[in-house]
C-alpha cells in the first residue's frame, strides 16, 4: 500500500555522500529509514530524492579519539548493544527503542537528526556532555548536545551537512535512565530521563517528551550541585519541564513523574 | 478419536508461509479501487457535494447517495443507517460519497478533492444528556432500546445499602487486516462480493435490499480477525463496493488504511452503571438494582441485542434473591458502536465485580469469601427465572485456586526501568456468559448446515466462518468423529451464499456450539441417509456404494432449540441462554509507584468450555481474550476530539499489548459437559473478555491501594488513584 517514486541515492563513501548532500540539500536523509517509512506512510513526506546512508562506510565505528568515546552516527542501536564499550546510559536507552526489528535499523544519528522531543536515546547525549561532528563539503564543525535542539524539530544542522559521528568525554559519577511508556515494546515515550551527578561538582538532570526539545533542567541542576534537598531539585525541575497534554498522556502526569523518577533515583544515591 | 485432539489447523500452513490470499490480495484484472468520502462534522445538514476544479477527474468515478437502485439502508436490525448520507450527516466519519479509480493513490486524492460543503448543526456527545433530549437523533427520544426486568421477592430484613458507579470507555477490535472487500459485476447483471468478513448472509441480504434484486453472492475472503469488527460493518462496504463496481463497469476493491479503520468503524460500546445493593452483615446479597446506559452512537447497528447481553449479565454468577434492572442504550452523534467479543457482558460484569469489591471494603468482609457466599449452586435461578443446572461457578473458582497455588516467576521488568519502586498484588474475578443467541434468536434463525459426499469424501457447507478461531479445523473434526473416519476427508467448503446454507452468523460465542452441533446431527442424518440408499455397512462401505451409483448425496440439518422455559422478550423471563461457560481469573501483577504502570506477571485462568474440542485451539481462544482483556483493562483507550472523531487513529498511539507485554498464562480448561452441543462443547470465543479486568483491579487495589472503578486503568489513572487514597 506504500507507494513512493522518489530516486534513491546510495553512496558509499563519506566524501560520495557529502557531495550527494551538498548537490542535493532537498533529499530526505535516510539513515536506518524507521521514522522515514512512517513518515512516508502516513503521507506526510512525499520526498523526490532519496539519500541512503545505510550502505555508506565508516558511520558504524565504535572507539577513541583525544580521550573521548566516538560512536558513529550510523551505529544502530542493536550494534550499541552488543557492544561492551557503551556508555551503560546509552545501552539501557538503546534497548527501550521500538522492539528488535526496529532496533536492527535504528541508528543514533538518525534518532539525533530526526529530533523529536520524544526521542528515547537523546537525552543520554545531553547527560554525557556529548558533542555531535558534522560534516560537509566545507568541512567539519561539532555542536554540543546542549545547544544542537534549537526548536521543535529545529536542529543546528545545514542543509549540506551529515552528522557523523558523537564525541563523549570520559565522565564520572552516578547515571540512572529511566523510560516511561505504556507497554513494554514499541512504545512512544511519555517521560525519559537520563541524569548523572558528581556529588558536589557536576549534576545531569536531562528529558525527553517534556517539552519541545530534549532538554536538560539547569536550575534543578545547579540546586543539586549545591547540595539542596532532593524535595528543592524535584520543586525546581517541575518548573524547569513544559510537558504537553496529547494523544499519550497528560501534562500533568508527565510532570508529576518526572519528579517521581528522579526523587526515586537520588533517595538512592550514596550522600555526601 | 479426534475429539479431544489437537491436529495442526487447516488453515495455519498457508497463513505461515504466505499463500492465504486476504482480500487485498485479490487483484483480478481492470480491477479499480474505491475511496469514502467522510463527513468531518459530527452532524451537519449536507449543502452540496461537487467535484473540485483543477483535478483531473476523466478517470474517476463518484457516486452518491442518488447512484443507489433499491433502498438507501444498511439491512441489519432497523433501517435507520443509510448507505451513503443523503441530505445529513449524523456522526463524524460518516460515509457521504464514493470514489473509484484505476490506483489507489489515485482514488484516495480523488476522495481529497470532492468538496463537501455543510450546515452545522448542534451535536450531542453524552449519551446520559442524550436520552430524551429535544434534539433528536433517533425516534422519540434518542433511546434504541430500554430493558427492564425485575424478578423475585424484596427484603424485608435488616440490611447495608451499598450503592457504586462503574463506567467503561470505547474499544477498538483491531484485526490485524483492515476492513476489504471486493465488488465484481457477474454476466448475469448481478454481483459477486469477496472480502474480509464474519457473516457472509448479513452482506447477502444487506446489498440484495440496496440493490432491489437478488442476483447477488458473497464470499469471505481469508480474514484476518474480526472480534465482532467484521460482524456488521462489511455490509457498508459491500454495498459501496457495489456502487461503484456498478459504475466504474469493472470490479472494485476497496480496503480501508488502518487510520480511516479507527476513525471510522465500530468499537465497543461505552457503558456507565449504576447498582444499588441490598446485603446482609454477614454478607448474604439480598437486592440488585441496576442501571445501565450505554452509548450506541448515531445509528442502531446491533445495539439492541448489545443492552440485552449486558442486563442478562449484569448480576454476575450470583444468585440474587430480588433484582429491578433498568437499561437504556441511547443514540448519540458519535459513530455507530458495534458488536465486539463480549457484547455487552465484559462491561456488565466489569461493574459487578467491581461492586462486590466495593461491598467487601464497605463490610470488611474478604472479597473472596463474599463471593463463594452467594456463588450460584444447582438450582438457583436466575433474574430471568432461569433455572441453572450444574453451574460451573464453583468448579472454575477450585481449578484457578489450585493452578494459583504455584509460585509466580516474576516477569522480567521491561527494558528502561531500573530501580523502580514496584508493589505485588494479586486479584481475583468470576464471570459467566451465556452460549449462542439471547432468548428465542436460535429459533427465529433455525441456522443449517449441509453435507455433501464428494466422492468417498465429505464437504461441510455452512456460513460460519473461520476467523482464526479454528472453524475450518473443527467442523472437520466433529463431522469425522461422527461418521467414524479419517479426519482428511471432510473439509470445510467456501463460505459462498451462493453455495452454502445460511447457518446464522458467526457471532456470539455459538459457531462450535450451536453450528458445530448441527454439523453433528447432519453427519448422523447423512449415515441414516446412506443406510436408507445402501443398506447396512459403516459410513466407507456406504461411501463406496453410493460412490458407485452416483448422484449427489446430499443432507441438510437445521439447528433444534431445546430450552426448558421459552424466553419471553417483553417480560425479559425464561431461559435466556440455552447454557452458560464460567470463568475464573486470578491475576498477579506489579504497580510501579513512581508511575501508575501495571507489569503483569502471571494470569490464571479456568473456564468451563464443556468439551475442548482441541485443547490447542481453545487454549488459543481463551489466552488471545485475555490479552485483549488486559488490555482492555489498562492500556487500550480511544481518544477523541471535539467532532467526536478518534485522535489516536494509528498503532503507535492507541496502544494494545504486545508479546511482550503478555504475562505467563495459566489456561484450564475445565469440562462440564452441555448435553445440546457436539460431545458436550460450550462456547467459548467470547468469555475470556469477561473477568481479567475485574481482577487486574482488584489486583491493583491489592497492590497499592488505588481503588479505581473506570476503563481503561491506564497509568495516569493509576497514578491518580493513588494520590487520591
Amino acid at each position: 500500500m506504500l507507494r513512493c517514486e522518489a530516486e534513491v541515492f546510495r553512496p558509499r563513501t563519506l566524501n560520495d555522500a557529502l557531495q550527494m548532500r551538498a548537490d542535493m540539500p532537498d533529499a530526505t536523509v535516510l539513515a536506518g529509514g524507521t521514522d522515514v517509512m512512517v513518515y512516508l506512510e502516513a503521507g506526510v513526506l512525499k520526498p523526490t530524492r532519496i539519500l541512503d546512508l545505510w550502505g555508506c562506510q565508516g558511520l558504524r565505528g565504535l572507539g577513541f579519539a583525544d580521550g573521548s568515546q566516538v560512536y558513529g552516527a550510523g551505529l544502530t542501536c542493536t550494534d550499541v548493544l552488543q557492544s561492551v564499550q557503551a556508555h551503560p546510559l546509552l545501552r539501557d536507552a538503546a534497548a527501550t527503542v521500538g522492539a528488535v526489528q526496529i532496533q536492527n535499523r535504528a541508528t543514533l544519528g538518525g534518532n539525533i537528526c530526526n529530533g523529536s522531543p520524544a526521542g528515547d536515546t537523546l537525552p543520554v547525549w545531553l547527560a554525557l556532555n556529548a558533542e555531535f561532528e558534522l560534516a560537509s563539503v566545507r568541512g567539519f564543525r561539532r555542536v554540543p548536545a546542549a545547544t544542537f535542539w534549537r526548536g521543535y524539530k529545529q536542529m543546528d544542522l545545514q542543509p549540506d551537512e551529515l552528522l557523523v559521528s558523537i564525541h563523549v568525554p570520559a565522565v564520572t559519577g552516578n547515571s540512572h535512565f529511566r523510560k516511561v511508556g505504556t507497554r513494554m515494546a514499541q512504545a512512544i515515550s511519555k517521560v525519559i530521563f537520563a541524569g548523572r551527578s558528581v556529588a558536589g561538582r557536576e549534576a545531569r538532570l536531562a528529558f525527553g517528551a517534556v517539552g519541545p526539545t530534549p532538554m536538560r533542567c539547569a536550575a534543578a541542576e545547579e540546586a543539586l550541585v549545591a547540595g539542596a534537598p532532593v524535595d528543592e531539585v524535584v520543586r525546581l525541575l517541575e518548573e524547569e519541564i513544559v510537558p504537553i497534554d496529547d494523544v499519550r498522556s497528560t501534562a500533568l502526569y508527565r510532570r508529576k513523574v518526572a519528579g517521581r523518577i528522579v526523587r526515586r533515583w537520588l533517595e538512592s544515591l550514596p550522600r555526601g | 478419536m479426534v475429539i479431544g485432539t489437537s491436529p495442526p489447523r487447516r488453515d495455519g500452513m498457508d497463513k505461515l508461509t504466505g499463500r492465504s490470499l486476504y482480500a487485498d490480495d485479490l487483484r483480478p484484472s481492470g480491477v479499480w479501487y474505491g475511496a469514502t468520502v467522510r463527513s468531518s462534522r459530527a452532524h451537519a445538514r449536507i449543502l452540496g457535494v461537487r467535484r473540485a476544479e483543477g483535478f483531473d477527474w476523466s478517470n474517476v468515478v463518484l457516486v452518491t447517495a442518488d447512484d443507489i437502485p433499491g433502498l438507501n439502508v444498511v439491512s441489519l436490525m432497523t433501517d435507520d443507517q443509510p448507505v451513503l448520507a443523503d441530505g445529513i450527516v449524523r456522526h463524524v466519519t460518516e460515509p457521504i460519497a464514493l470514489v473509484a479509480a484505476p490506483t489507489r493513490e489515485h482514488a484516495l486524492a480523488a476522495a481529497q478533492h470532492v468538496v463537501v460543503e455543510y450546515e452545522d448543526l448542534p451535536a450531542l456527545f453524552d449519551p446520559l444528556a442524550a436520552e430524551g433530549h429535544e434534539l433528536r437523533i433517533f425516534g422519540e427520544d434518542n433511546v434504541f432500546k430500554r430493558i427492564r426486568i425485575e424478578h423475585g421477592v424484596r427484603t424485608d430484613a435488616t440490611a447495608h445499602l451499598i450503592r457504586g458507579r462503574y463506567t467503561t470507555g470505547l474499544q477498538e477490535q483491531l484485526y490485524i487486516e483492515p476492513q476489504s472487500m471486493l465488488a465484481e459485476l457477474r454476466a448475469d447483471g448481478g454481483i459477486t462480493l469477496t472480502g474480509s468478513m464474519q457473516c457472509p448472509y448479513y452482506i447477502d441480504r444487506a446489498v440484495k435490499r440496496m440493490l432491489g434484486h437478488d442476483r447477488v453472492n458473497v464470499a469471505q475472503a481469508v480474514t484476518g480477525g474480526g472480534f465482532g469488527g467484521k460482524e456488521e460493518y462489511p455490509s457498508i462496504l459491500a454495498c459501496h463496493a457495489t456502487l461503484l463496481a456498478i459504475a466504474a463497469r469493472r470490479p472494485v476493491k476497496i480496503t480501508y488504511r488502518r487510520d480511516e479503520d479507527l476513525r471510522a468503524t465500530t468499537k465497543r460500546h461505552p457503558a456507565v452503571i449504576d447498582l444499588v445493593t441490598m446485603v446482609t452483615a454477614r454478607g448474604q446479597l439480598l437486592e440488585l438494582h441496576g442501571r445501565v446506559w450505554m452509548d450506541g452512537g448515531a445509528y442502531h447497528t446491533l445495539s439492541t441485542v448489545v443492552l440485552s447481553r449486558a442486563m442478562l449479565h449484569l448480576q454476575g454468577p450470583y444468585r440474587w434473591p430480588y433484582a429491578s434492572l433498568h437499561g437504556t442504550v441511547v443514540a448519540t452523534h458519535t459513530p455507530p458502536n458495534g458488536a465486539f467479543r463480549g457484547f455487552g457482558a465484559p462491561q456488565a460484569q466489569w461493574a459487578m465485580e467491581r461492586h462486590m469489591d466495593r461491598i467487601a471494603r464497605h463490610m470488611r468482609l474478604d472479597p473472596l469469601v463474599l463471593r463463594r457466599e452467594n456463588l450460584f449452586v444447582h438450582g438457583d435461578v436466575s433474574v430471568t427465572g432461569q433455572t441453572l443446572q450444574n453451574p460451573g461457578a464453583f468448579a472454575v473458582l477450585e481449578a484457578a485456586e489450585r493452578a494459583a497455588a504455584a509460585p509466580v516467576n516474576p516477569k522480567r521488568v521491561r527494558p528502561g526501568v531500573v530501580g523502580a519502586e514496584m508493589r505485588s498484588g494479586r486479584g481475583l474475578a468470576l464471570a459467566w456468559h451465556g452460549c449462542g443467541f439471547t432468548g428465542n434468536g436460535e429459533a427465529k434463525i433455525r441456522g443449517k448446515v449441509a453435507l455433501e459426499l464428494r466422492g468417498r469424501d465429505v464437504a461441510v457447507l455452512s456460513s460460519s466462518t473461520d476467523i482464526g478461531q479454528g472453524t475450518e479445523t473443527i467442523f472437520p473434526m466433529i463431522v469425522a468423529q461422527t461418521l467414524g473416519i479419517d479426519m482428511e476427508r471432510v473439509f470445510n467448503t467456501a463460505h459462498d451464499t451462493g453455495l452454502v446454507p445460511d447457518s446464522g452468523p458467526t457471532v456470539a460465542s455459538r459457531t462450535a456450539m450451536v453450528v458445530g452441533g448441527t454439523c453433528e446431527k447432519a453427519a448422523q442424518r447423512l449415515l441414516r441417509h446412506l443406510r436408507e440408499l445402501h443398506g447396512e455397512g459403516d459410513f466407507d462401505a456406504l461411501a463406496a456404494r453410493a460412490e458407485a451409483a452416483g448422484g449427489l448425496v446430499r443432507v441438510e440439518e437445521t439447528y433444534e432449540v431445546n430450552t426448558n422455559v421459552e424466553w419471553n422478550p417483553d417480560t425479559y423471563q425464561g431461559d435466556a441462554y440455552p447454557c452458560y461457560g464460567w470463568s475464573c481469573v486470578i491475576v498477579d501483577l506489579r504497580v510501579d509507584l513512581d508511575t501508575g504502570e501495571v507489569l503483569y506477571d502471571r494470569v490464571v485462568t479456568a473456564t468451563d468450555v464443556g468439551k475442548a474440542l482441541s485443547p490447542v485451539l481453545a487454549a488459543g481462544q481463551i489466552e488471545g481474550g485475555t490479552l485483549q482483556a488486559l488490555g482492555w483493562a489498562t492500556q487500550e483507550e480511544v481518544v477523541l476530539d471535539k467532532q467526536g472523531c478518534m485522535r489516536n487513529d494509528r498503532l503507535t498511539n492507541y496502544i494494545i499489548p504486545t508479546a511482550l507485554d503478555g504475562p505467563e498464562m495459566i489456561t484450564e480448561l475445565v469440562e462440564i459437559p452441555y448435553e445440546g452441543g457436539p460431545f458436550g462443547a460450550k462456547g467459548i470465543g467470547e468469555i475470556p473478555m469477561d473477568a481479567p479486568a475485574a481482577a487486574v483491579a482488584q489486583a491493583i487495589e491489592a497492590a497499592c491501594g488505588a481503588v479505581l472503578d473506570s476503563l481503561p486503568m491506564t497509568p495516569e489513572r493509576v497514578f491518580a488513584a493513588m494520590e487520591a487514597r
